[in-house]
Formats: structure tokens, C-alpha cells, sequence
């Protein structure tokens, strides 16, 4: 195949998983608009609710393998080939996959059936927005980022960010639940409370160490090869380092009896929002930043790569 | 810690400290102490930490960006001067973010001494005996059976111990343990943060880091002179620098011309040969990115490149007063580069040039430029100063205070449009100009940065640390025997975790394994 219809096949599959979101999404409405006329403890197994559940979490399941074809549709239309982050576009496609992935993955382990409509709608509308926004074609990395630290850096700061965002979703139905009276509908049927607390410590034991291993070990040695040096308080760095810092604290938070559940899904909810912005808000706002997708700005001396787009992380 | 390790470690309960208003000075530097190795405490510094590390990433820093930071004091002259007393431009290594971070560590210290102790004495004491209730521990199962209480302990202990648990066997009760490791997992993370530390510091302190310009086919051996810039560590000696040298003998670049990076550079390779110190063998090395090359504890960096046209000028008497090739900067992807000719020594006045290098010179809307990095259609234009041009702080500035441009008959900037092989005289006899041909330069970064082993080695410790105090479970398990009335043997069990996110289903399912297994096994031996 050709590198012009690798692209296309990517931009054909990327829209494809597009739509089978979109009815997987459909199917767990239904399904949870089935669920508002029981009560909170009622549980289903047979029937249109049921099934519309079951076919919601199929759906979502042939999403993810579309969503593949198109990851690796970027990768192959590259010339060489490459791993496809090379930009904000691929970047988002890899992490909503990632998002998706490690809820398929981790549904049985945590009994996760309830997050189906919101992960679904999240990598729905982050797919969205890359493709309308964030579109770049295919095209060959800057020299900086053949490496492959490149591979090993960027994906697991990927998967990171997936597990992140899954732990950052329960903290924010912990909240909200917190608040919420209701014996019926959605919220009264996510876990409990302290079930939520618990999975989303588990979704952030699990990323950190990761992310441990992205910005703190495969990063500064891949910027040591490229940069010369190998911690650079570059503000994706430093951004890199402030997501690391508060994720130990919700860690500490989560370990002091005072600061479980509420206060802890606070401080969660700050580490995701430092996390995204980091992804997106550095790169609109700072200039200086050698990760910087936005245009150069003059250097005294170019560095090799004053390229347009530099790797996301 | 915990409210249940506080209660282990010997219970120093927080609550019931005296408020310091109340204690005398032994009294109040132990409180302090208290204070600052709280968990509470730690909890704060850290997000603290990351606050502070905010506006390092918004104001531009002067390591990272000097030009950035330069041009925002210029932009910002009122904010400039309050910026500067709260070390805005070098937020990393202010006093104010150093204290966070010293804080921390003192806390940090304060905090693994003690508990190392703790765990030390936790390491070689027994599992803890049974408590009177079992059945109100948060997991808790029981059964009846006809099976002999001696039996039924020895078999519980037999199956605790082969799920790994330290087992002490009582009379009619079993203790058990596992998971010490999770301890020393969160002693050694907390640990390794104190290595990468010194690994970091000794970077800071014993390292370097200079950059250099070398025109393809040149040399540089490693000398302080020899450097365009250089910036030591705090504790750095010049006689520290390893004596290698090095000629940058060719340099190639791929540009590409199609697709959507058309005007891209990729595949920068400059062929080095290079010398350990004076006398030992030359060896030659690739130097690419991603690929420094090391020698001894030295990184040598290919970070840049230019052109570097060659410029002659001849002054008024004749004489050859300037010639070489001229390090242009670039100033955008297209290399369209800047670069300055001082002729000090030009008879009988000085010359000096200034002005631009375009390798492949366009006519962009009416305004000329490059359209392209490689040479494909190189032209030099430049205008042309006389007079005095002072003494010349930067090679990449033509001083032009005491100088005055020299003009055409019409009254307009005399400009030299030249392209390899052009040679053009002056006006008023200064002399000529001549463009003789176009090299390339490298950029070459070298540092050295000692402790960046340890760095890397304290992180991998954190990390290994931080999966076992993550991942591995402390648990309790004891079971008990107890005749009922009516004879037979009722087995309690219960089983307390300790480790952070619990998983309450998986303790549940060792409990129903452990009974599983000792019903069973006590069916097997009636
Ligand atoms: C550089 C600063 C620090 C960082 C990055 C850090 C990070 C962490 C992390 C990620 C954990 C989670 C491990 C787990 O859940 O078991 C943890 C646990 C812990 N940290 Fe820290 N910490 C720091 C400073 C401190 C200080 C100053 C103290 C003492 C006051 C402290 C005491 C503890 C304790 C006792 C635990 C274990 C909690 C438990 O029993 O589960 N840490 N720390």
C-alpha cells in the first residue's frame, strides 16, 4: 500500500470508529434511560436494557479496534514509517485510544459498566475536535524526534494520561454524588462512595508509576540525547513536573485518614488539570518551550530543529 | 502516616500536642520539629512545590531563555525591576523556591529516620497475636467442623505459609503477616527522592556546559578560550576540562523538497575526527542528534548549523585587511541568516558590513528573502559602514554609534549584491569586496554533567520503591479455634488490610481460599 492510501485508510477509519462510538454511545443511553425507571439497587440482566448495554460495551469494543487501524494508518503513511505522535493531532488520537483501551481493559477488574456513556462521550468529542481542529497530514518527524525513547516516552506518558483521565472521571462522580440526594438515575447508581474513592486511587496507583517512568526516567534521558542536558526546566517540563508533584500529593492525601475522598478528589481533579494543560495550554501559550508545536520563535542560533511541530511531550 | 501505623509506631498522637503558647523552649523546638516532619506538612510543602513552579514556566527564564527573558524586560520596564527582586527570571534556583524544597527534604529526612527505625523493629517482631473479636474485623469468615483444634491449627498454618505469610502458630490460634516490603518500598521512593537530589546538585555544582561555532573543516580543542559560551557549575575548576580536541571534517544535510515539510532539514551528520587528549590515537565519529559523542565524562552535542560565507575585503590601499569565512546566524527555517565583516584595520578608514545571507534568494512579495535552506541560488547583500566601529564586543554586531553609511551617488544606502565569485569595488576609493565562496558551521554543545547517574539511578530506585509501596498488600490473617458446646470446632478467621486502595473483593477471596482450602484438606484427612 501506498503512503497516500495508508493516510486515507487512517482518515477513513479515524471517521468509522467516529461513528461506532457514536452508537455505542446511543446504546448505553438507551440503556441507562431503561435503568432511571428502576430503582437504584434494581439490577438487570436480561431484556432491552440489558442487551442495549451489552451491545454498548461490543460497540465500543469494535471502536477501539477501528480506532487502531487508524493509529496505525498514521504510522504507516509516514515516510519512513514512525510511531504516530508526532503532533497534536496523532497525539490525541493515541491518547483517546489509550482512554478507551484501559477502560475495556480495566471493566471486568472494577465492574466499570457505569463509565461506558461517559468514556464513550469524552473520546467522542476529543475525537471530534482533533479532527476538526487539530487535523495536520502526514509527515516526516524532525530529526529530534527519531529516537526511540520517542516510542517508549511518549506512550507511556500516553497511557498515563489514559489512566489519569479514567481515575479523574471517578473523582469527579465521587463529587458529585457526594451532593447528590437522588434514589434513582444515573448517580445513584456509580458505586458507592467509597467504591469510587477506591477505584480511582487504584486508576492513579496505576499511572503513576508510569508517569513516573515518562517524565522522570525515559524524558530527561532522551533530553540529555537531543538537548544535551538532561532536565531543562522547559515549561512543558516544568508542567510535567507540577502533574508529578500534585499526583504525590493525592497519593499522601489519599494515605492521611483526614484527607480521603473529598479533599483527595479535589487535589486528583488539580493533577488533571494541571495534566491537560500541560498537553494543551503549553503549547498555545508558551513560546519558549522546545516541545512547542507552535511556530518558532527567531533563536539566536537555529537550533537543528526549528521544525513547526515537535513532539507533544 | 496513616491513623493506623500512627497508632503502631507507638502512638504519637498529634491531637494532644500542647499548643506552643504553653511550652518552654525544648518543649517548642520539638513541637516545631513536629510540625515540620507532619504528613500534614509534607502534604502542603509539596503543593507548594508545584505552585512555585508555576511562574518559572510562564515568565521566561534566563538559563533556559535569555533572548525571551531580555526581550520581556524591554517590553515590561516598570514590572522589570519588582520581577527582578522576586527573582522571576530565575525562579529555579531563588532562595525562595530553594527554601520549599530544602523544607521538604528536611522533612522528608525527619520523616524516613524514624520510620526505618520503626520498620526495623516491625522487620524482626512477631505477627501480632489475635484480637479477643475476630469476627469485627473488616473481613471476617467461620465455619464448624468435626476436625480436631490442633489439626485444624496446624493446617491453617501450613496453608498461611504457603501463601507466603510470616506465621506464628499459638496454642489454639494462628497469627500471620506478609507484606513488609510495601514499608521498605516507601522508605526506599522517599529515599531515592534525597539521591536524585544530590544527583541533581552535583550537576549543578561540578558540571559545565559551553557551546561553540566550528566552520566545517576547523578544529577545537577543549580550552576555556576556545569557547563562544560557557556556563560552569558553582564549584567548577578550569582544570577539570577533559583534553580532547576534535576538527569537524564534513557535514552533510538532507533537505527535503516535497511533501508537507518541504524546506525541512533532516539527517544532519557532521563526521568528527577527534582525540582523546594530545598523544592519544584519532578516532572519527557520526555525530548526529540523539547521538552525542562521549568522551570520559564529556557529551559533545551537534545542535546547530549555519552558513558561513567567505568574505574578503581588500582596503583602499589594497591591502587584504579581512578574509575568512564569516559565521552568518540564521534567523529563520529558511536560513536566511544575519552576519556582520568589521575591516578595524582597513587603511585609510575602517570598513564594515552588515547585512544578510539568502540561500536561495527569492523575491517574496516584492520584498527579498529566502525560500529555501539549501544553496541553490545564494546571494550575499549587504551595506556597507565606514568610520569608527569601536572595539567590538560581539562578533555577530557591527557597532555603528561612531560610523556612517557610505552612500551611492544618488544619495541612497550603497548595497552589495553578491553572488560566489563577485567581487565589487567601494565608493570613494575604501577599496573592494569580495565573496569567495560559501562554508557551513556546527554548533557544538559540550557539557559535562557529573551525578547525572546518580540522578538516573535514584529515579529508577524511586520507582522500583514506589511500586512496591504502590502494589505489594500488607495483611494480618488469624484464625482461631474454639470448642462449641456441643463439641465441635468452630474456626474463626479474620484478616485485616493494610495497604492504601484495598481491594476489599480479592481480601475476600483469599479469606474463602484460605477456609476453602482448610475445609478441604480437613475432609482429605478424616
Ligand atoms: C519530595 C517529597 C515527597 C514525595 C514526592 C512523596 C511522595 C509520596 C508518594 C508518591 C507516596 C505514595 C506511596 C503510597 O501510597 O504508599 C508517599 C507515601 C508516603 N509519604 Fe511521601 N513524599 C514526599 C515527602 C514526604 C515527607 C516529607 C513525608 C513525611 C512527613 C512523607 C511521608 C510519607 C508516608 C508516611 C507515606 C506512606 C503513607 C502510607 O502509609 O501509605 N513523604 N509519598
Amino acid at each position: 500500500m501506498s503512503n497516500a492510501s495508508w493516510e486515507a485508510l487512517s482518515n477513513q477509519a479515524v471517521a468509522a470508529c467516529g461513528v461506532v462510538y457514536f452508537l455505542a454511545l446511543l446504546a448505553h443511553l438507551v440503556q441507562w434511560a431503561g435503568l432511571r425507571r428502576l430503582a437504584a439497587d434494581e439490577t438487570v440482566t436480561t431484556g432491552r436494557t440489558a442487551m442495549a448495554g451489552r451491545l454498548g460495551v461490543l460497540l465500543t469494543v469494535i471502536a477501539v479496534g477501528i480506532h487502531a487501524v487508524a493509529l496505525l494508518g498514521r504510522g504507516m503513511a509516514a515516510d519512513p514509517n514512525r510511531v504516530p505522535w508526532g503532533n497534536m493531532y496523532e497525539f490525541t488520537l493515541a491518547g483517546t485510544f489509550f482512554v478507551a483501551l484501559l477502560y475495556l481493559l480495566f471493566l471486568r477488574r472494577f465492574a466499570l459498566e457505569w463509565m461506558g456513556p461517559l468514556v464513550v462521550a469524552l473520546v467522542l468529542s476529543l475525537l471530534m475536535l482533533a479532527v476538526v481542529w487539530l487535523y495536520e497530514p502526514v509527515a516526516p518527524l524532525t530529526e529530534a524526534l527519531y529516537s526511540y525513547w520517542l516510542v517508549i516516552h511518549v506512550v507511556s506518558a500516553v497511557i498515563a494520561t489514559g489512566a489519569f483521565t479514567l481515575g479523574g472521571i471517578c473523582s469527579v462522580l465521587y463529587l458529585l454524588k457526594e451532593r447528590s440526594k437522588a434514589d434513582r438515575g444515573y448517580l445513584a447508581r456509580v458505586p458507592e462512595l467509597a467504591s469510587l474513592d477506591r477505584i480511582s486511587y487504584r486508576m492513579h496507583a496505576f499511572g503513576f508509576p508510569v508517569w513516573t517512568f515518562a517524565v522522570l526516567i525515559t524524558g530527561p534521558i532522551w533530553a540529555h540525547q537531543a538537548w544535551s542536558s538532561y532536565w531543562n526546566w522547559d515549561p512543558k517540563e516544568v508542567w510535567a513536573f507540577i502533574t508529578w508533584v500534585v499526583y504525590a500529593a493525592y497519593l499522601h492525601a489519599r494515605a492521611t485518614a483526614g484527607w480521603k475522598g473529598r479533599n483527595a478528589a479535589i487535589v486528583a481533579l488539580v493533577g488533571l488539570a494541571t495534566l491537560w494543560f500541560n498537553f494543551i495550554g503549553i503549547n498555545f501559550f508558551s513560546s519558549s518551550s522546545q516541545h512547542s508545536y507552535a511556530a518558532p520563535v527567531t533563536p539566536a542560533v537555529v537550533r537543528i530543529d526549528p521544525a513547526p511541530s515537535e513532539a507533544p511531550l | 502516616m496513616t491513623q493506623q501505623q500512627t497508632k503502631d509506631t507507638g502512638g504519637r498522637d498529634r491531637q494532644a500536642t500542647p499548643m506552643p503558647t504553653d511550652m518552654n523552649a525544648r518543649e517548642l523546638a520539638r513541637w516545631t520539629w513536629r510540625q515540620v516532619t507532619s504528613m500534614r506538612t509534607a502534604l502542603v510543602l509539596l503543593l507548594l512545590l508545584a505552585l512555585a513552579a508555576i511562574p518559572g514556566s510562564i515568565v521566561p527564564q534566563e538559563d533556559v531563555d535569555s533572548i525571551g527573558a531580555s526581550r520581556w524586560r524591554d517590553a515590561h520596564p516598570k514590572l522589570t525591576p519588582v520581577y527582578e527582586k522576586l527573582d522571576l527570571f530565575s525562579v529555579y534556583d531563588s532562595p525562595w523556591f530553594s527554601a520549599i524544597y530544602i523544607l521538604l527534604m528536611i522533612s522528608l529526612v525527619g520523616c524516613i529516620v524514624p520510620r526505618t527505625l520503626v520498620y526495623w523493629r516491625a522487620l524482626r517482631s512477631r505477627p501480632p497475636a489475635a484480637p479477643r473479636n475476630l469476627a469485627r474485623l473488616p473481613e471476617h469468615a467461620a465455619y464448624t467442623t468435626t476436625d480436631d483444634p490442633g489439626d485444624v491449627v496446624t493446617r491453617a498454618a501450613a496453608e498461611l505459609k504457603r501463601r507466603r505469610y510470616r506465621v506464628v502458630v499459638g496454642e489454639d490460634s494462628v497469627s500471620a503477616e506478609k507484606g513488609y516490603l510495601r514499608e521498605a518500598g516507601n522508605l526506599v521512593f522517599h529515599l531515592s527522592v534525597l539521591v536524585v537530589l544530590v544527583g541533581f546538585a552535583l550537576g549543578g555544582m561540578f558540571g559545565y556546559k559551553g557551546g561553540v561555532i566550528v566552520v566545517v573543516g576547523s578544529g577545537f580543542s577543549n580550552d576555556l578560550t576556545q569557547y563562544d559560551d560557557f556556563v560552569p557549575g558553582s564549584l567548577f575548576k578550569g582544570e577539570d576540562l577533559e583534553p580532547f580536541s576534535f576538527t569537524v571534517k564534513d557535514f552533510e544535510v538532507d533537505w527535503l523538497t516535497e511533501g508537507p515539510r518541504a524546506g525541512m532539514a533532516r539527517k544532519f551528520v557532521s563526521t568528527l575526527d577527534y582525540q582523546e587528549s594530545p598523544d592519544s590515537e584519532t578516532k572519527t565519529y557520526d555525530l548526529r542528534v540523539n547521538h552525542p559523542l562521549t568522551i570520559g565524562s564529556t557529551d559533545i552535542f551537534l545542535i546547530g548549523h549555519g552558513y558561513a560565507p567567505v568574505i574578503t575585503v581588500k582596503d583602499g590601499k589594497g591591502d587584504v585587511t579581512y578574509s575568512g569565512p564569516t559565521i552568518f546566524l540564521p534567523t529563520d527555517q529558511t536560513f536566511q541568516s544575519f552576519g556582520v565583516v568589521p575591516a578595524r584595520f582597513a587603511k585609510p578608514k575602517q570598513i564594515g558590513l552588515e547585512g544578510e545571507f539568502y540561500p536561495t534568494f527569492a523575491l517574496g512579495d516584492g520584498l527579498p528573502r529566502s525560500s529555501f535552506g539549501d544553496l541553490v541560488n545564494p546571494l550575499l547583500s549587504m551595506l556597507v559602514y565606514t568610520g569608527d566601529l569601536g572595539t567590538g564586543d560581539s562578533v555577530y554586531v557591527l557597532d555603528k554609534t561612531d560610523a556612517t553609511p557610505v552612500l551611492k551617488a544618488n544619495g541612497q544606502p550603497f548595497r552589495l549584491d553578491m553572488r560566489p565569485g563577485d567581487e565589487i569595488d567601494l565608493p570613494d576609493g575604501l577599496g573592494s569586496v569580495s565573496f569567495d565562496g560559501i562554508e557551513r558551521w556546527n554548533k557544538i554543545q559540550i557539557s559535562r554533567t557529573p551525578g547525572k547517574l546518580v540522578a538516573l539511578a535514584g529515579v529508577v530506585m524511586a520507582l522500583v520503591g514506589l511500586l512496591g509501596s504502590l502494589f505489594i498488600r500488607p495483611r494480618r490473617v488469624w484464625v482461631r479455634t474454639r470448642r462449641s458446646e456441643s463439641g465441635e470446632t468452630v474456626v474463626d478467621i479474620g484478616a485485616l488490610d493494610r495497604s492504601n486502595g484495598g481491594d476489599p473483593e480479592r481480601g475476600e477471596l483469599e479469606l474463602a481460599g484460605i477456609m476453602e482450602t482448610m475445609q478441604k484438606t480437613g475432609e482429605d484427612a478424616t
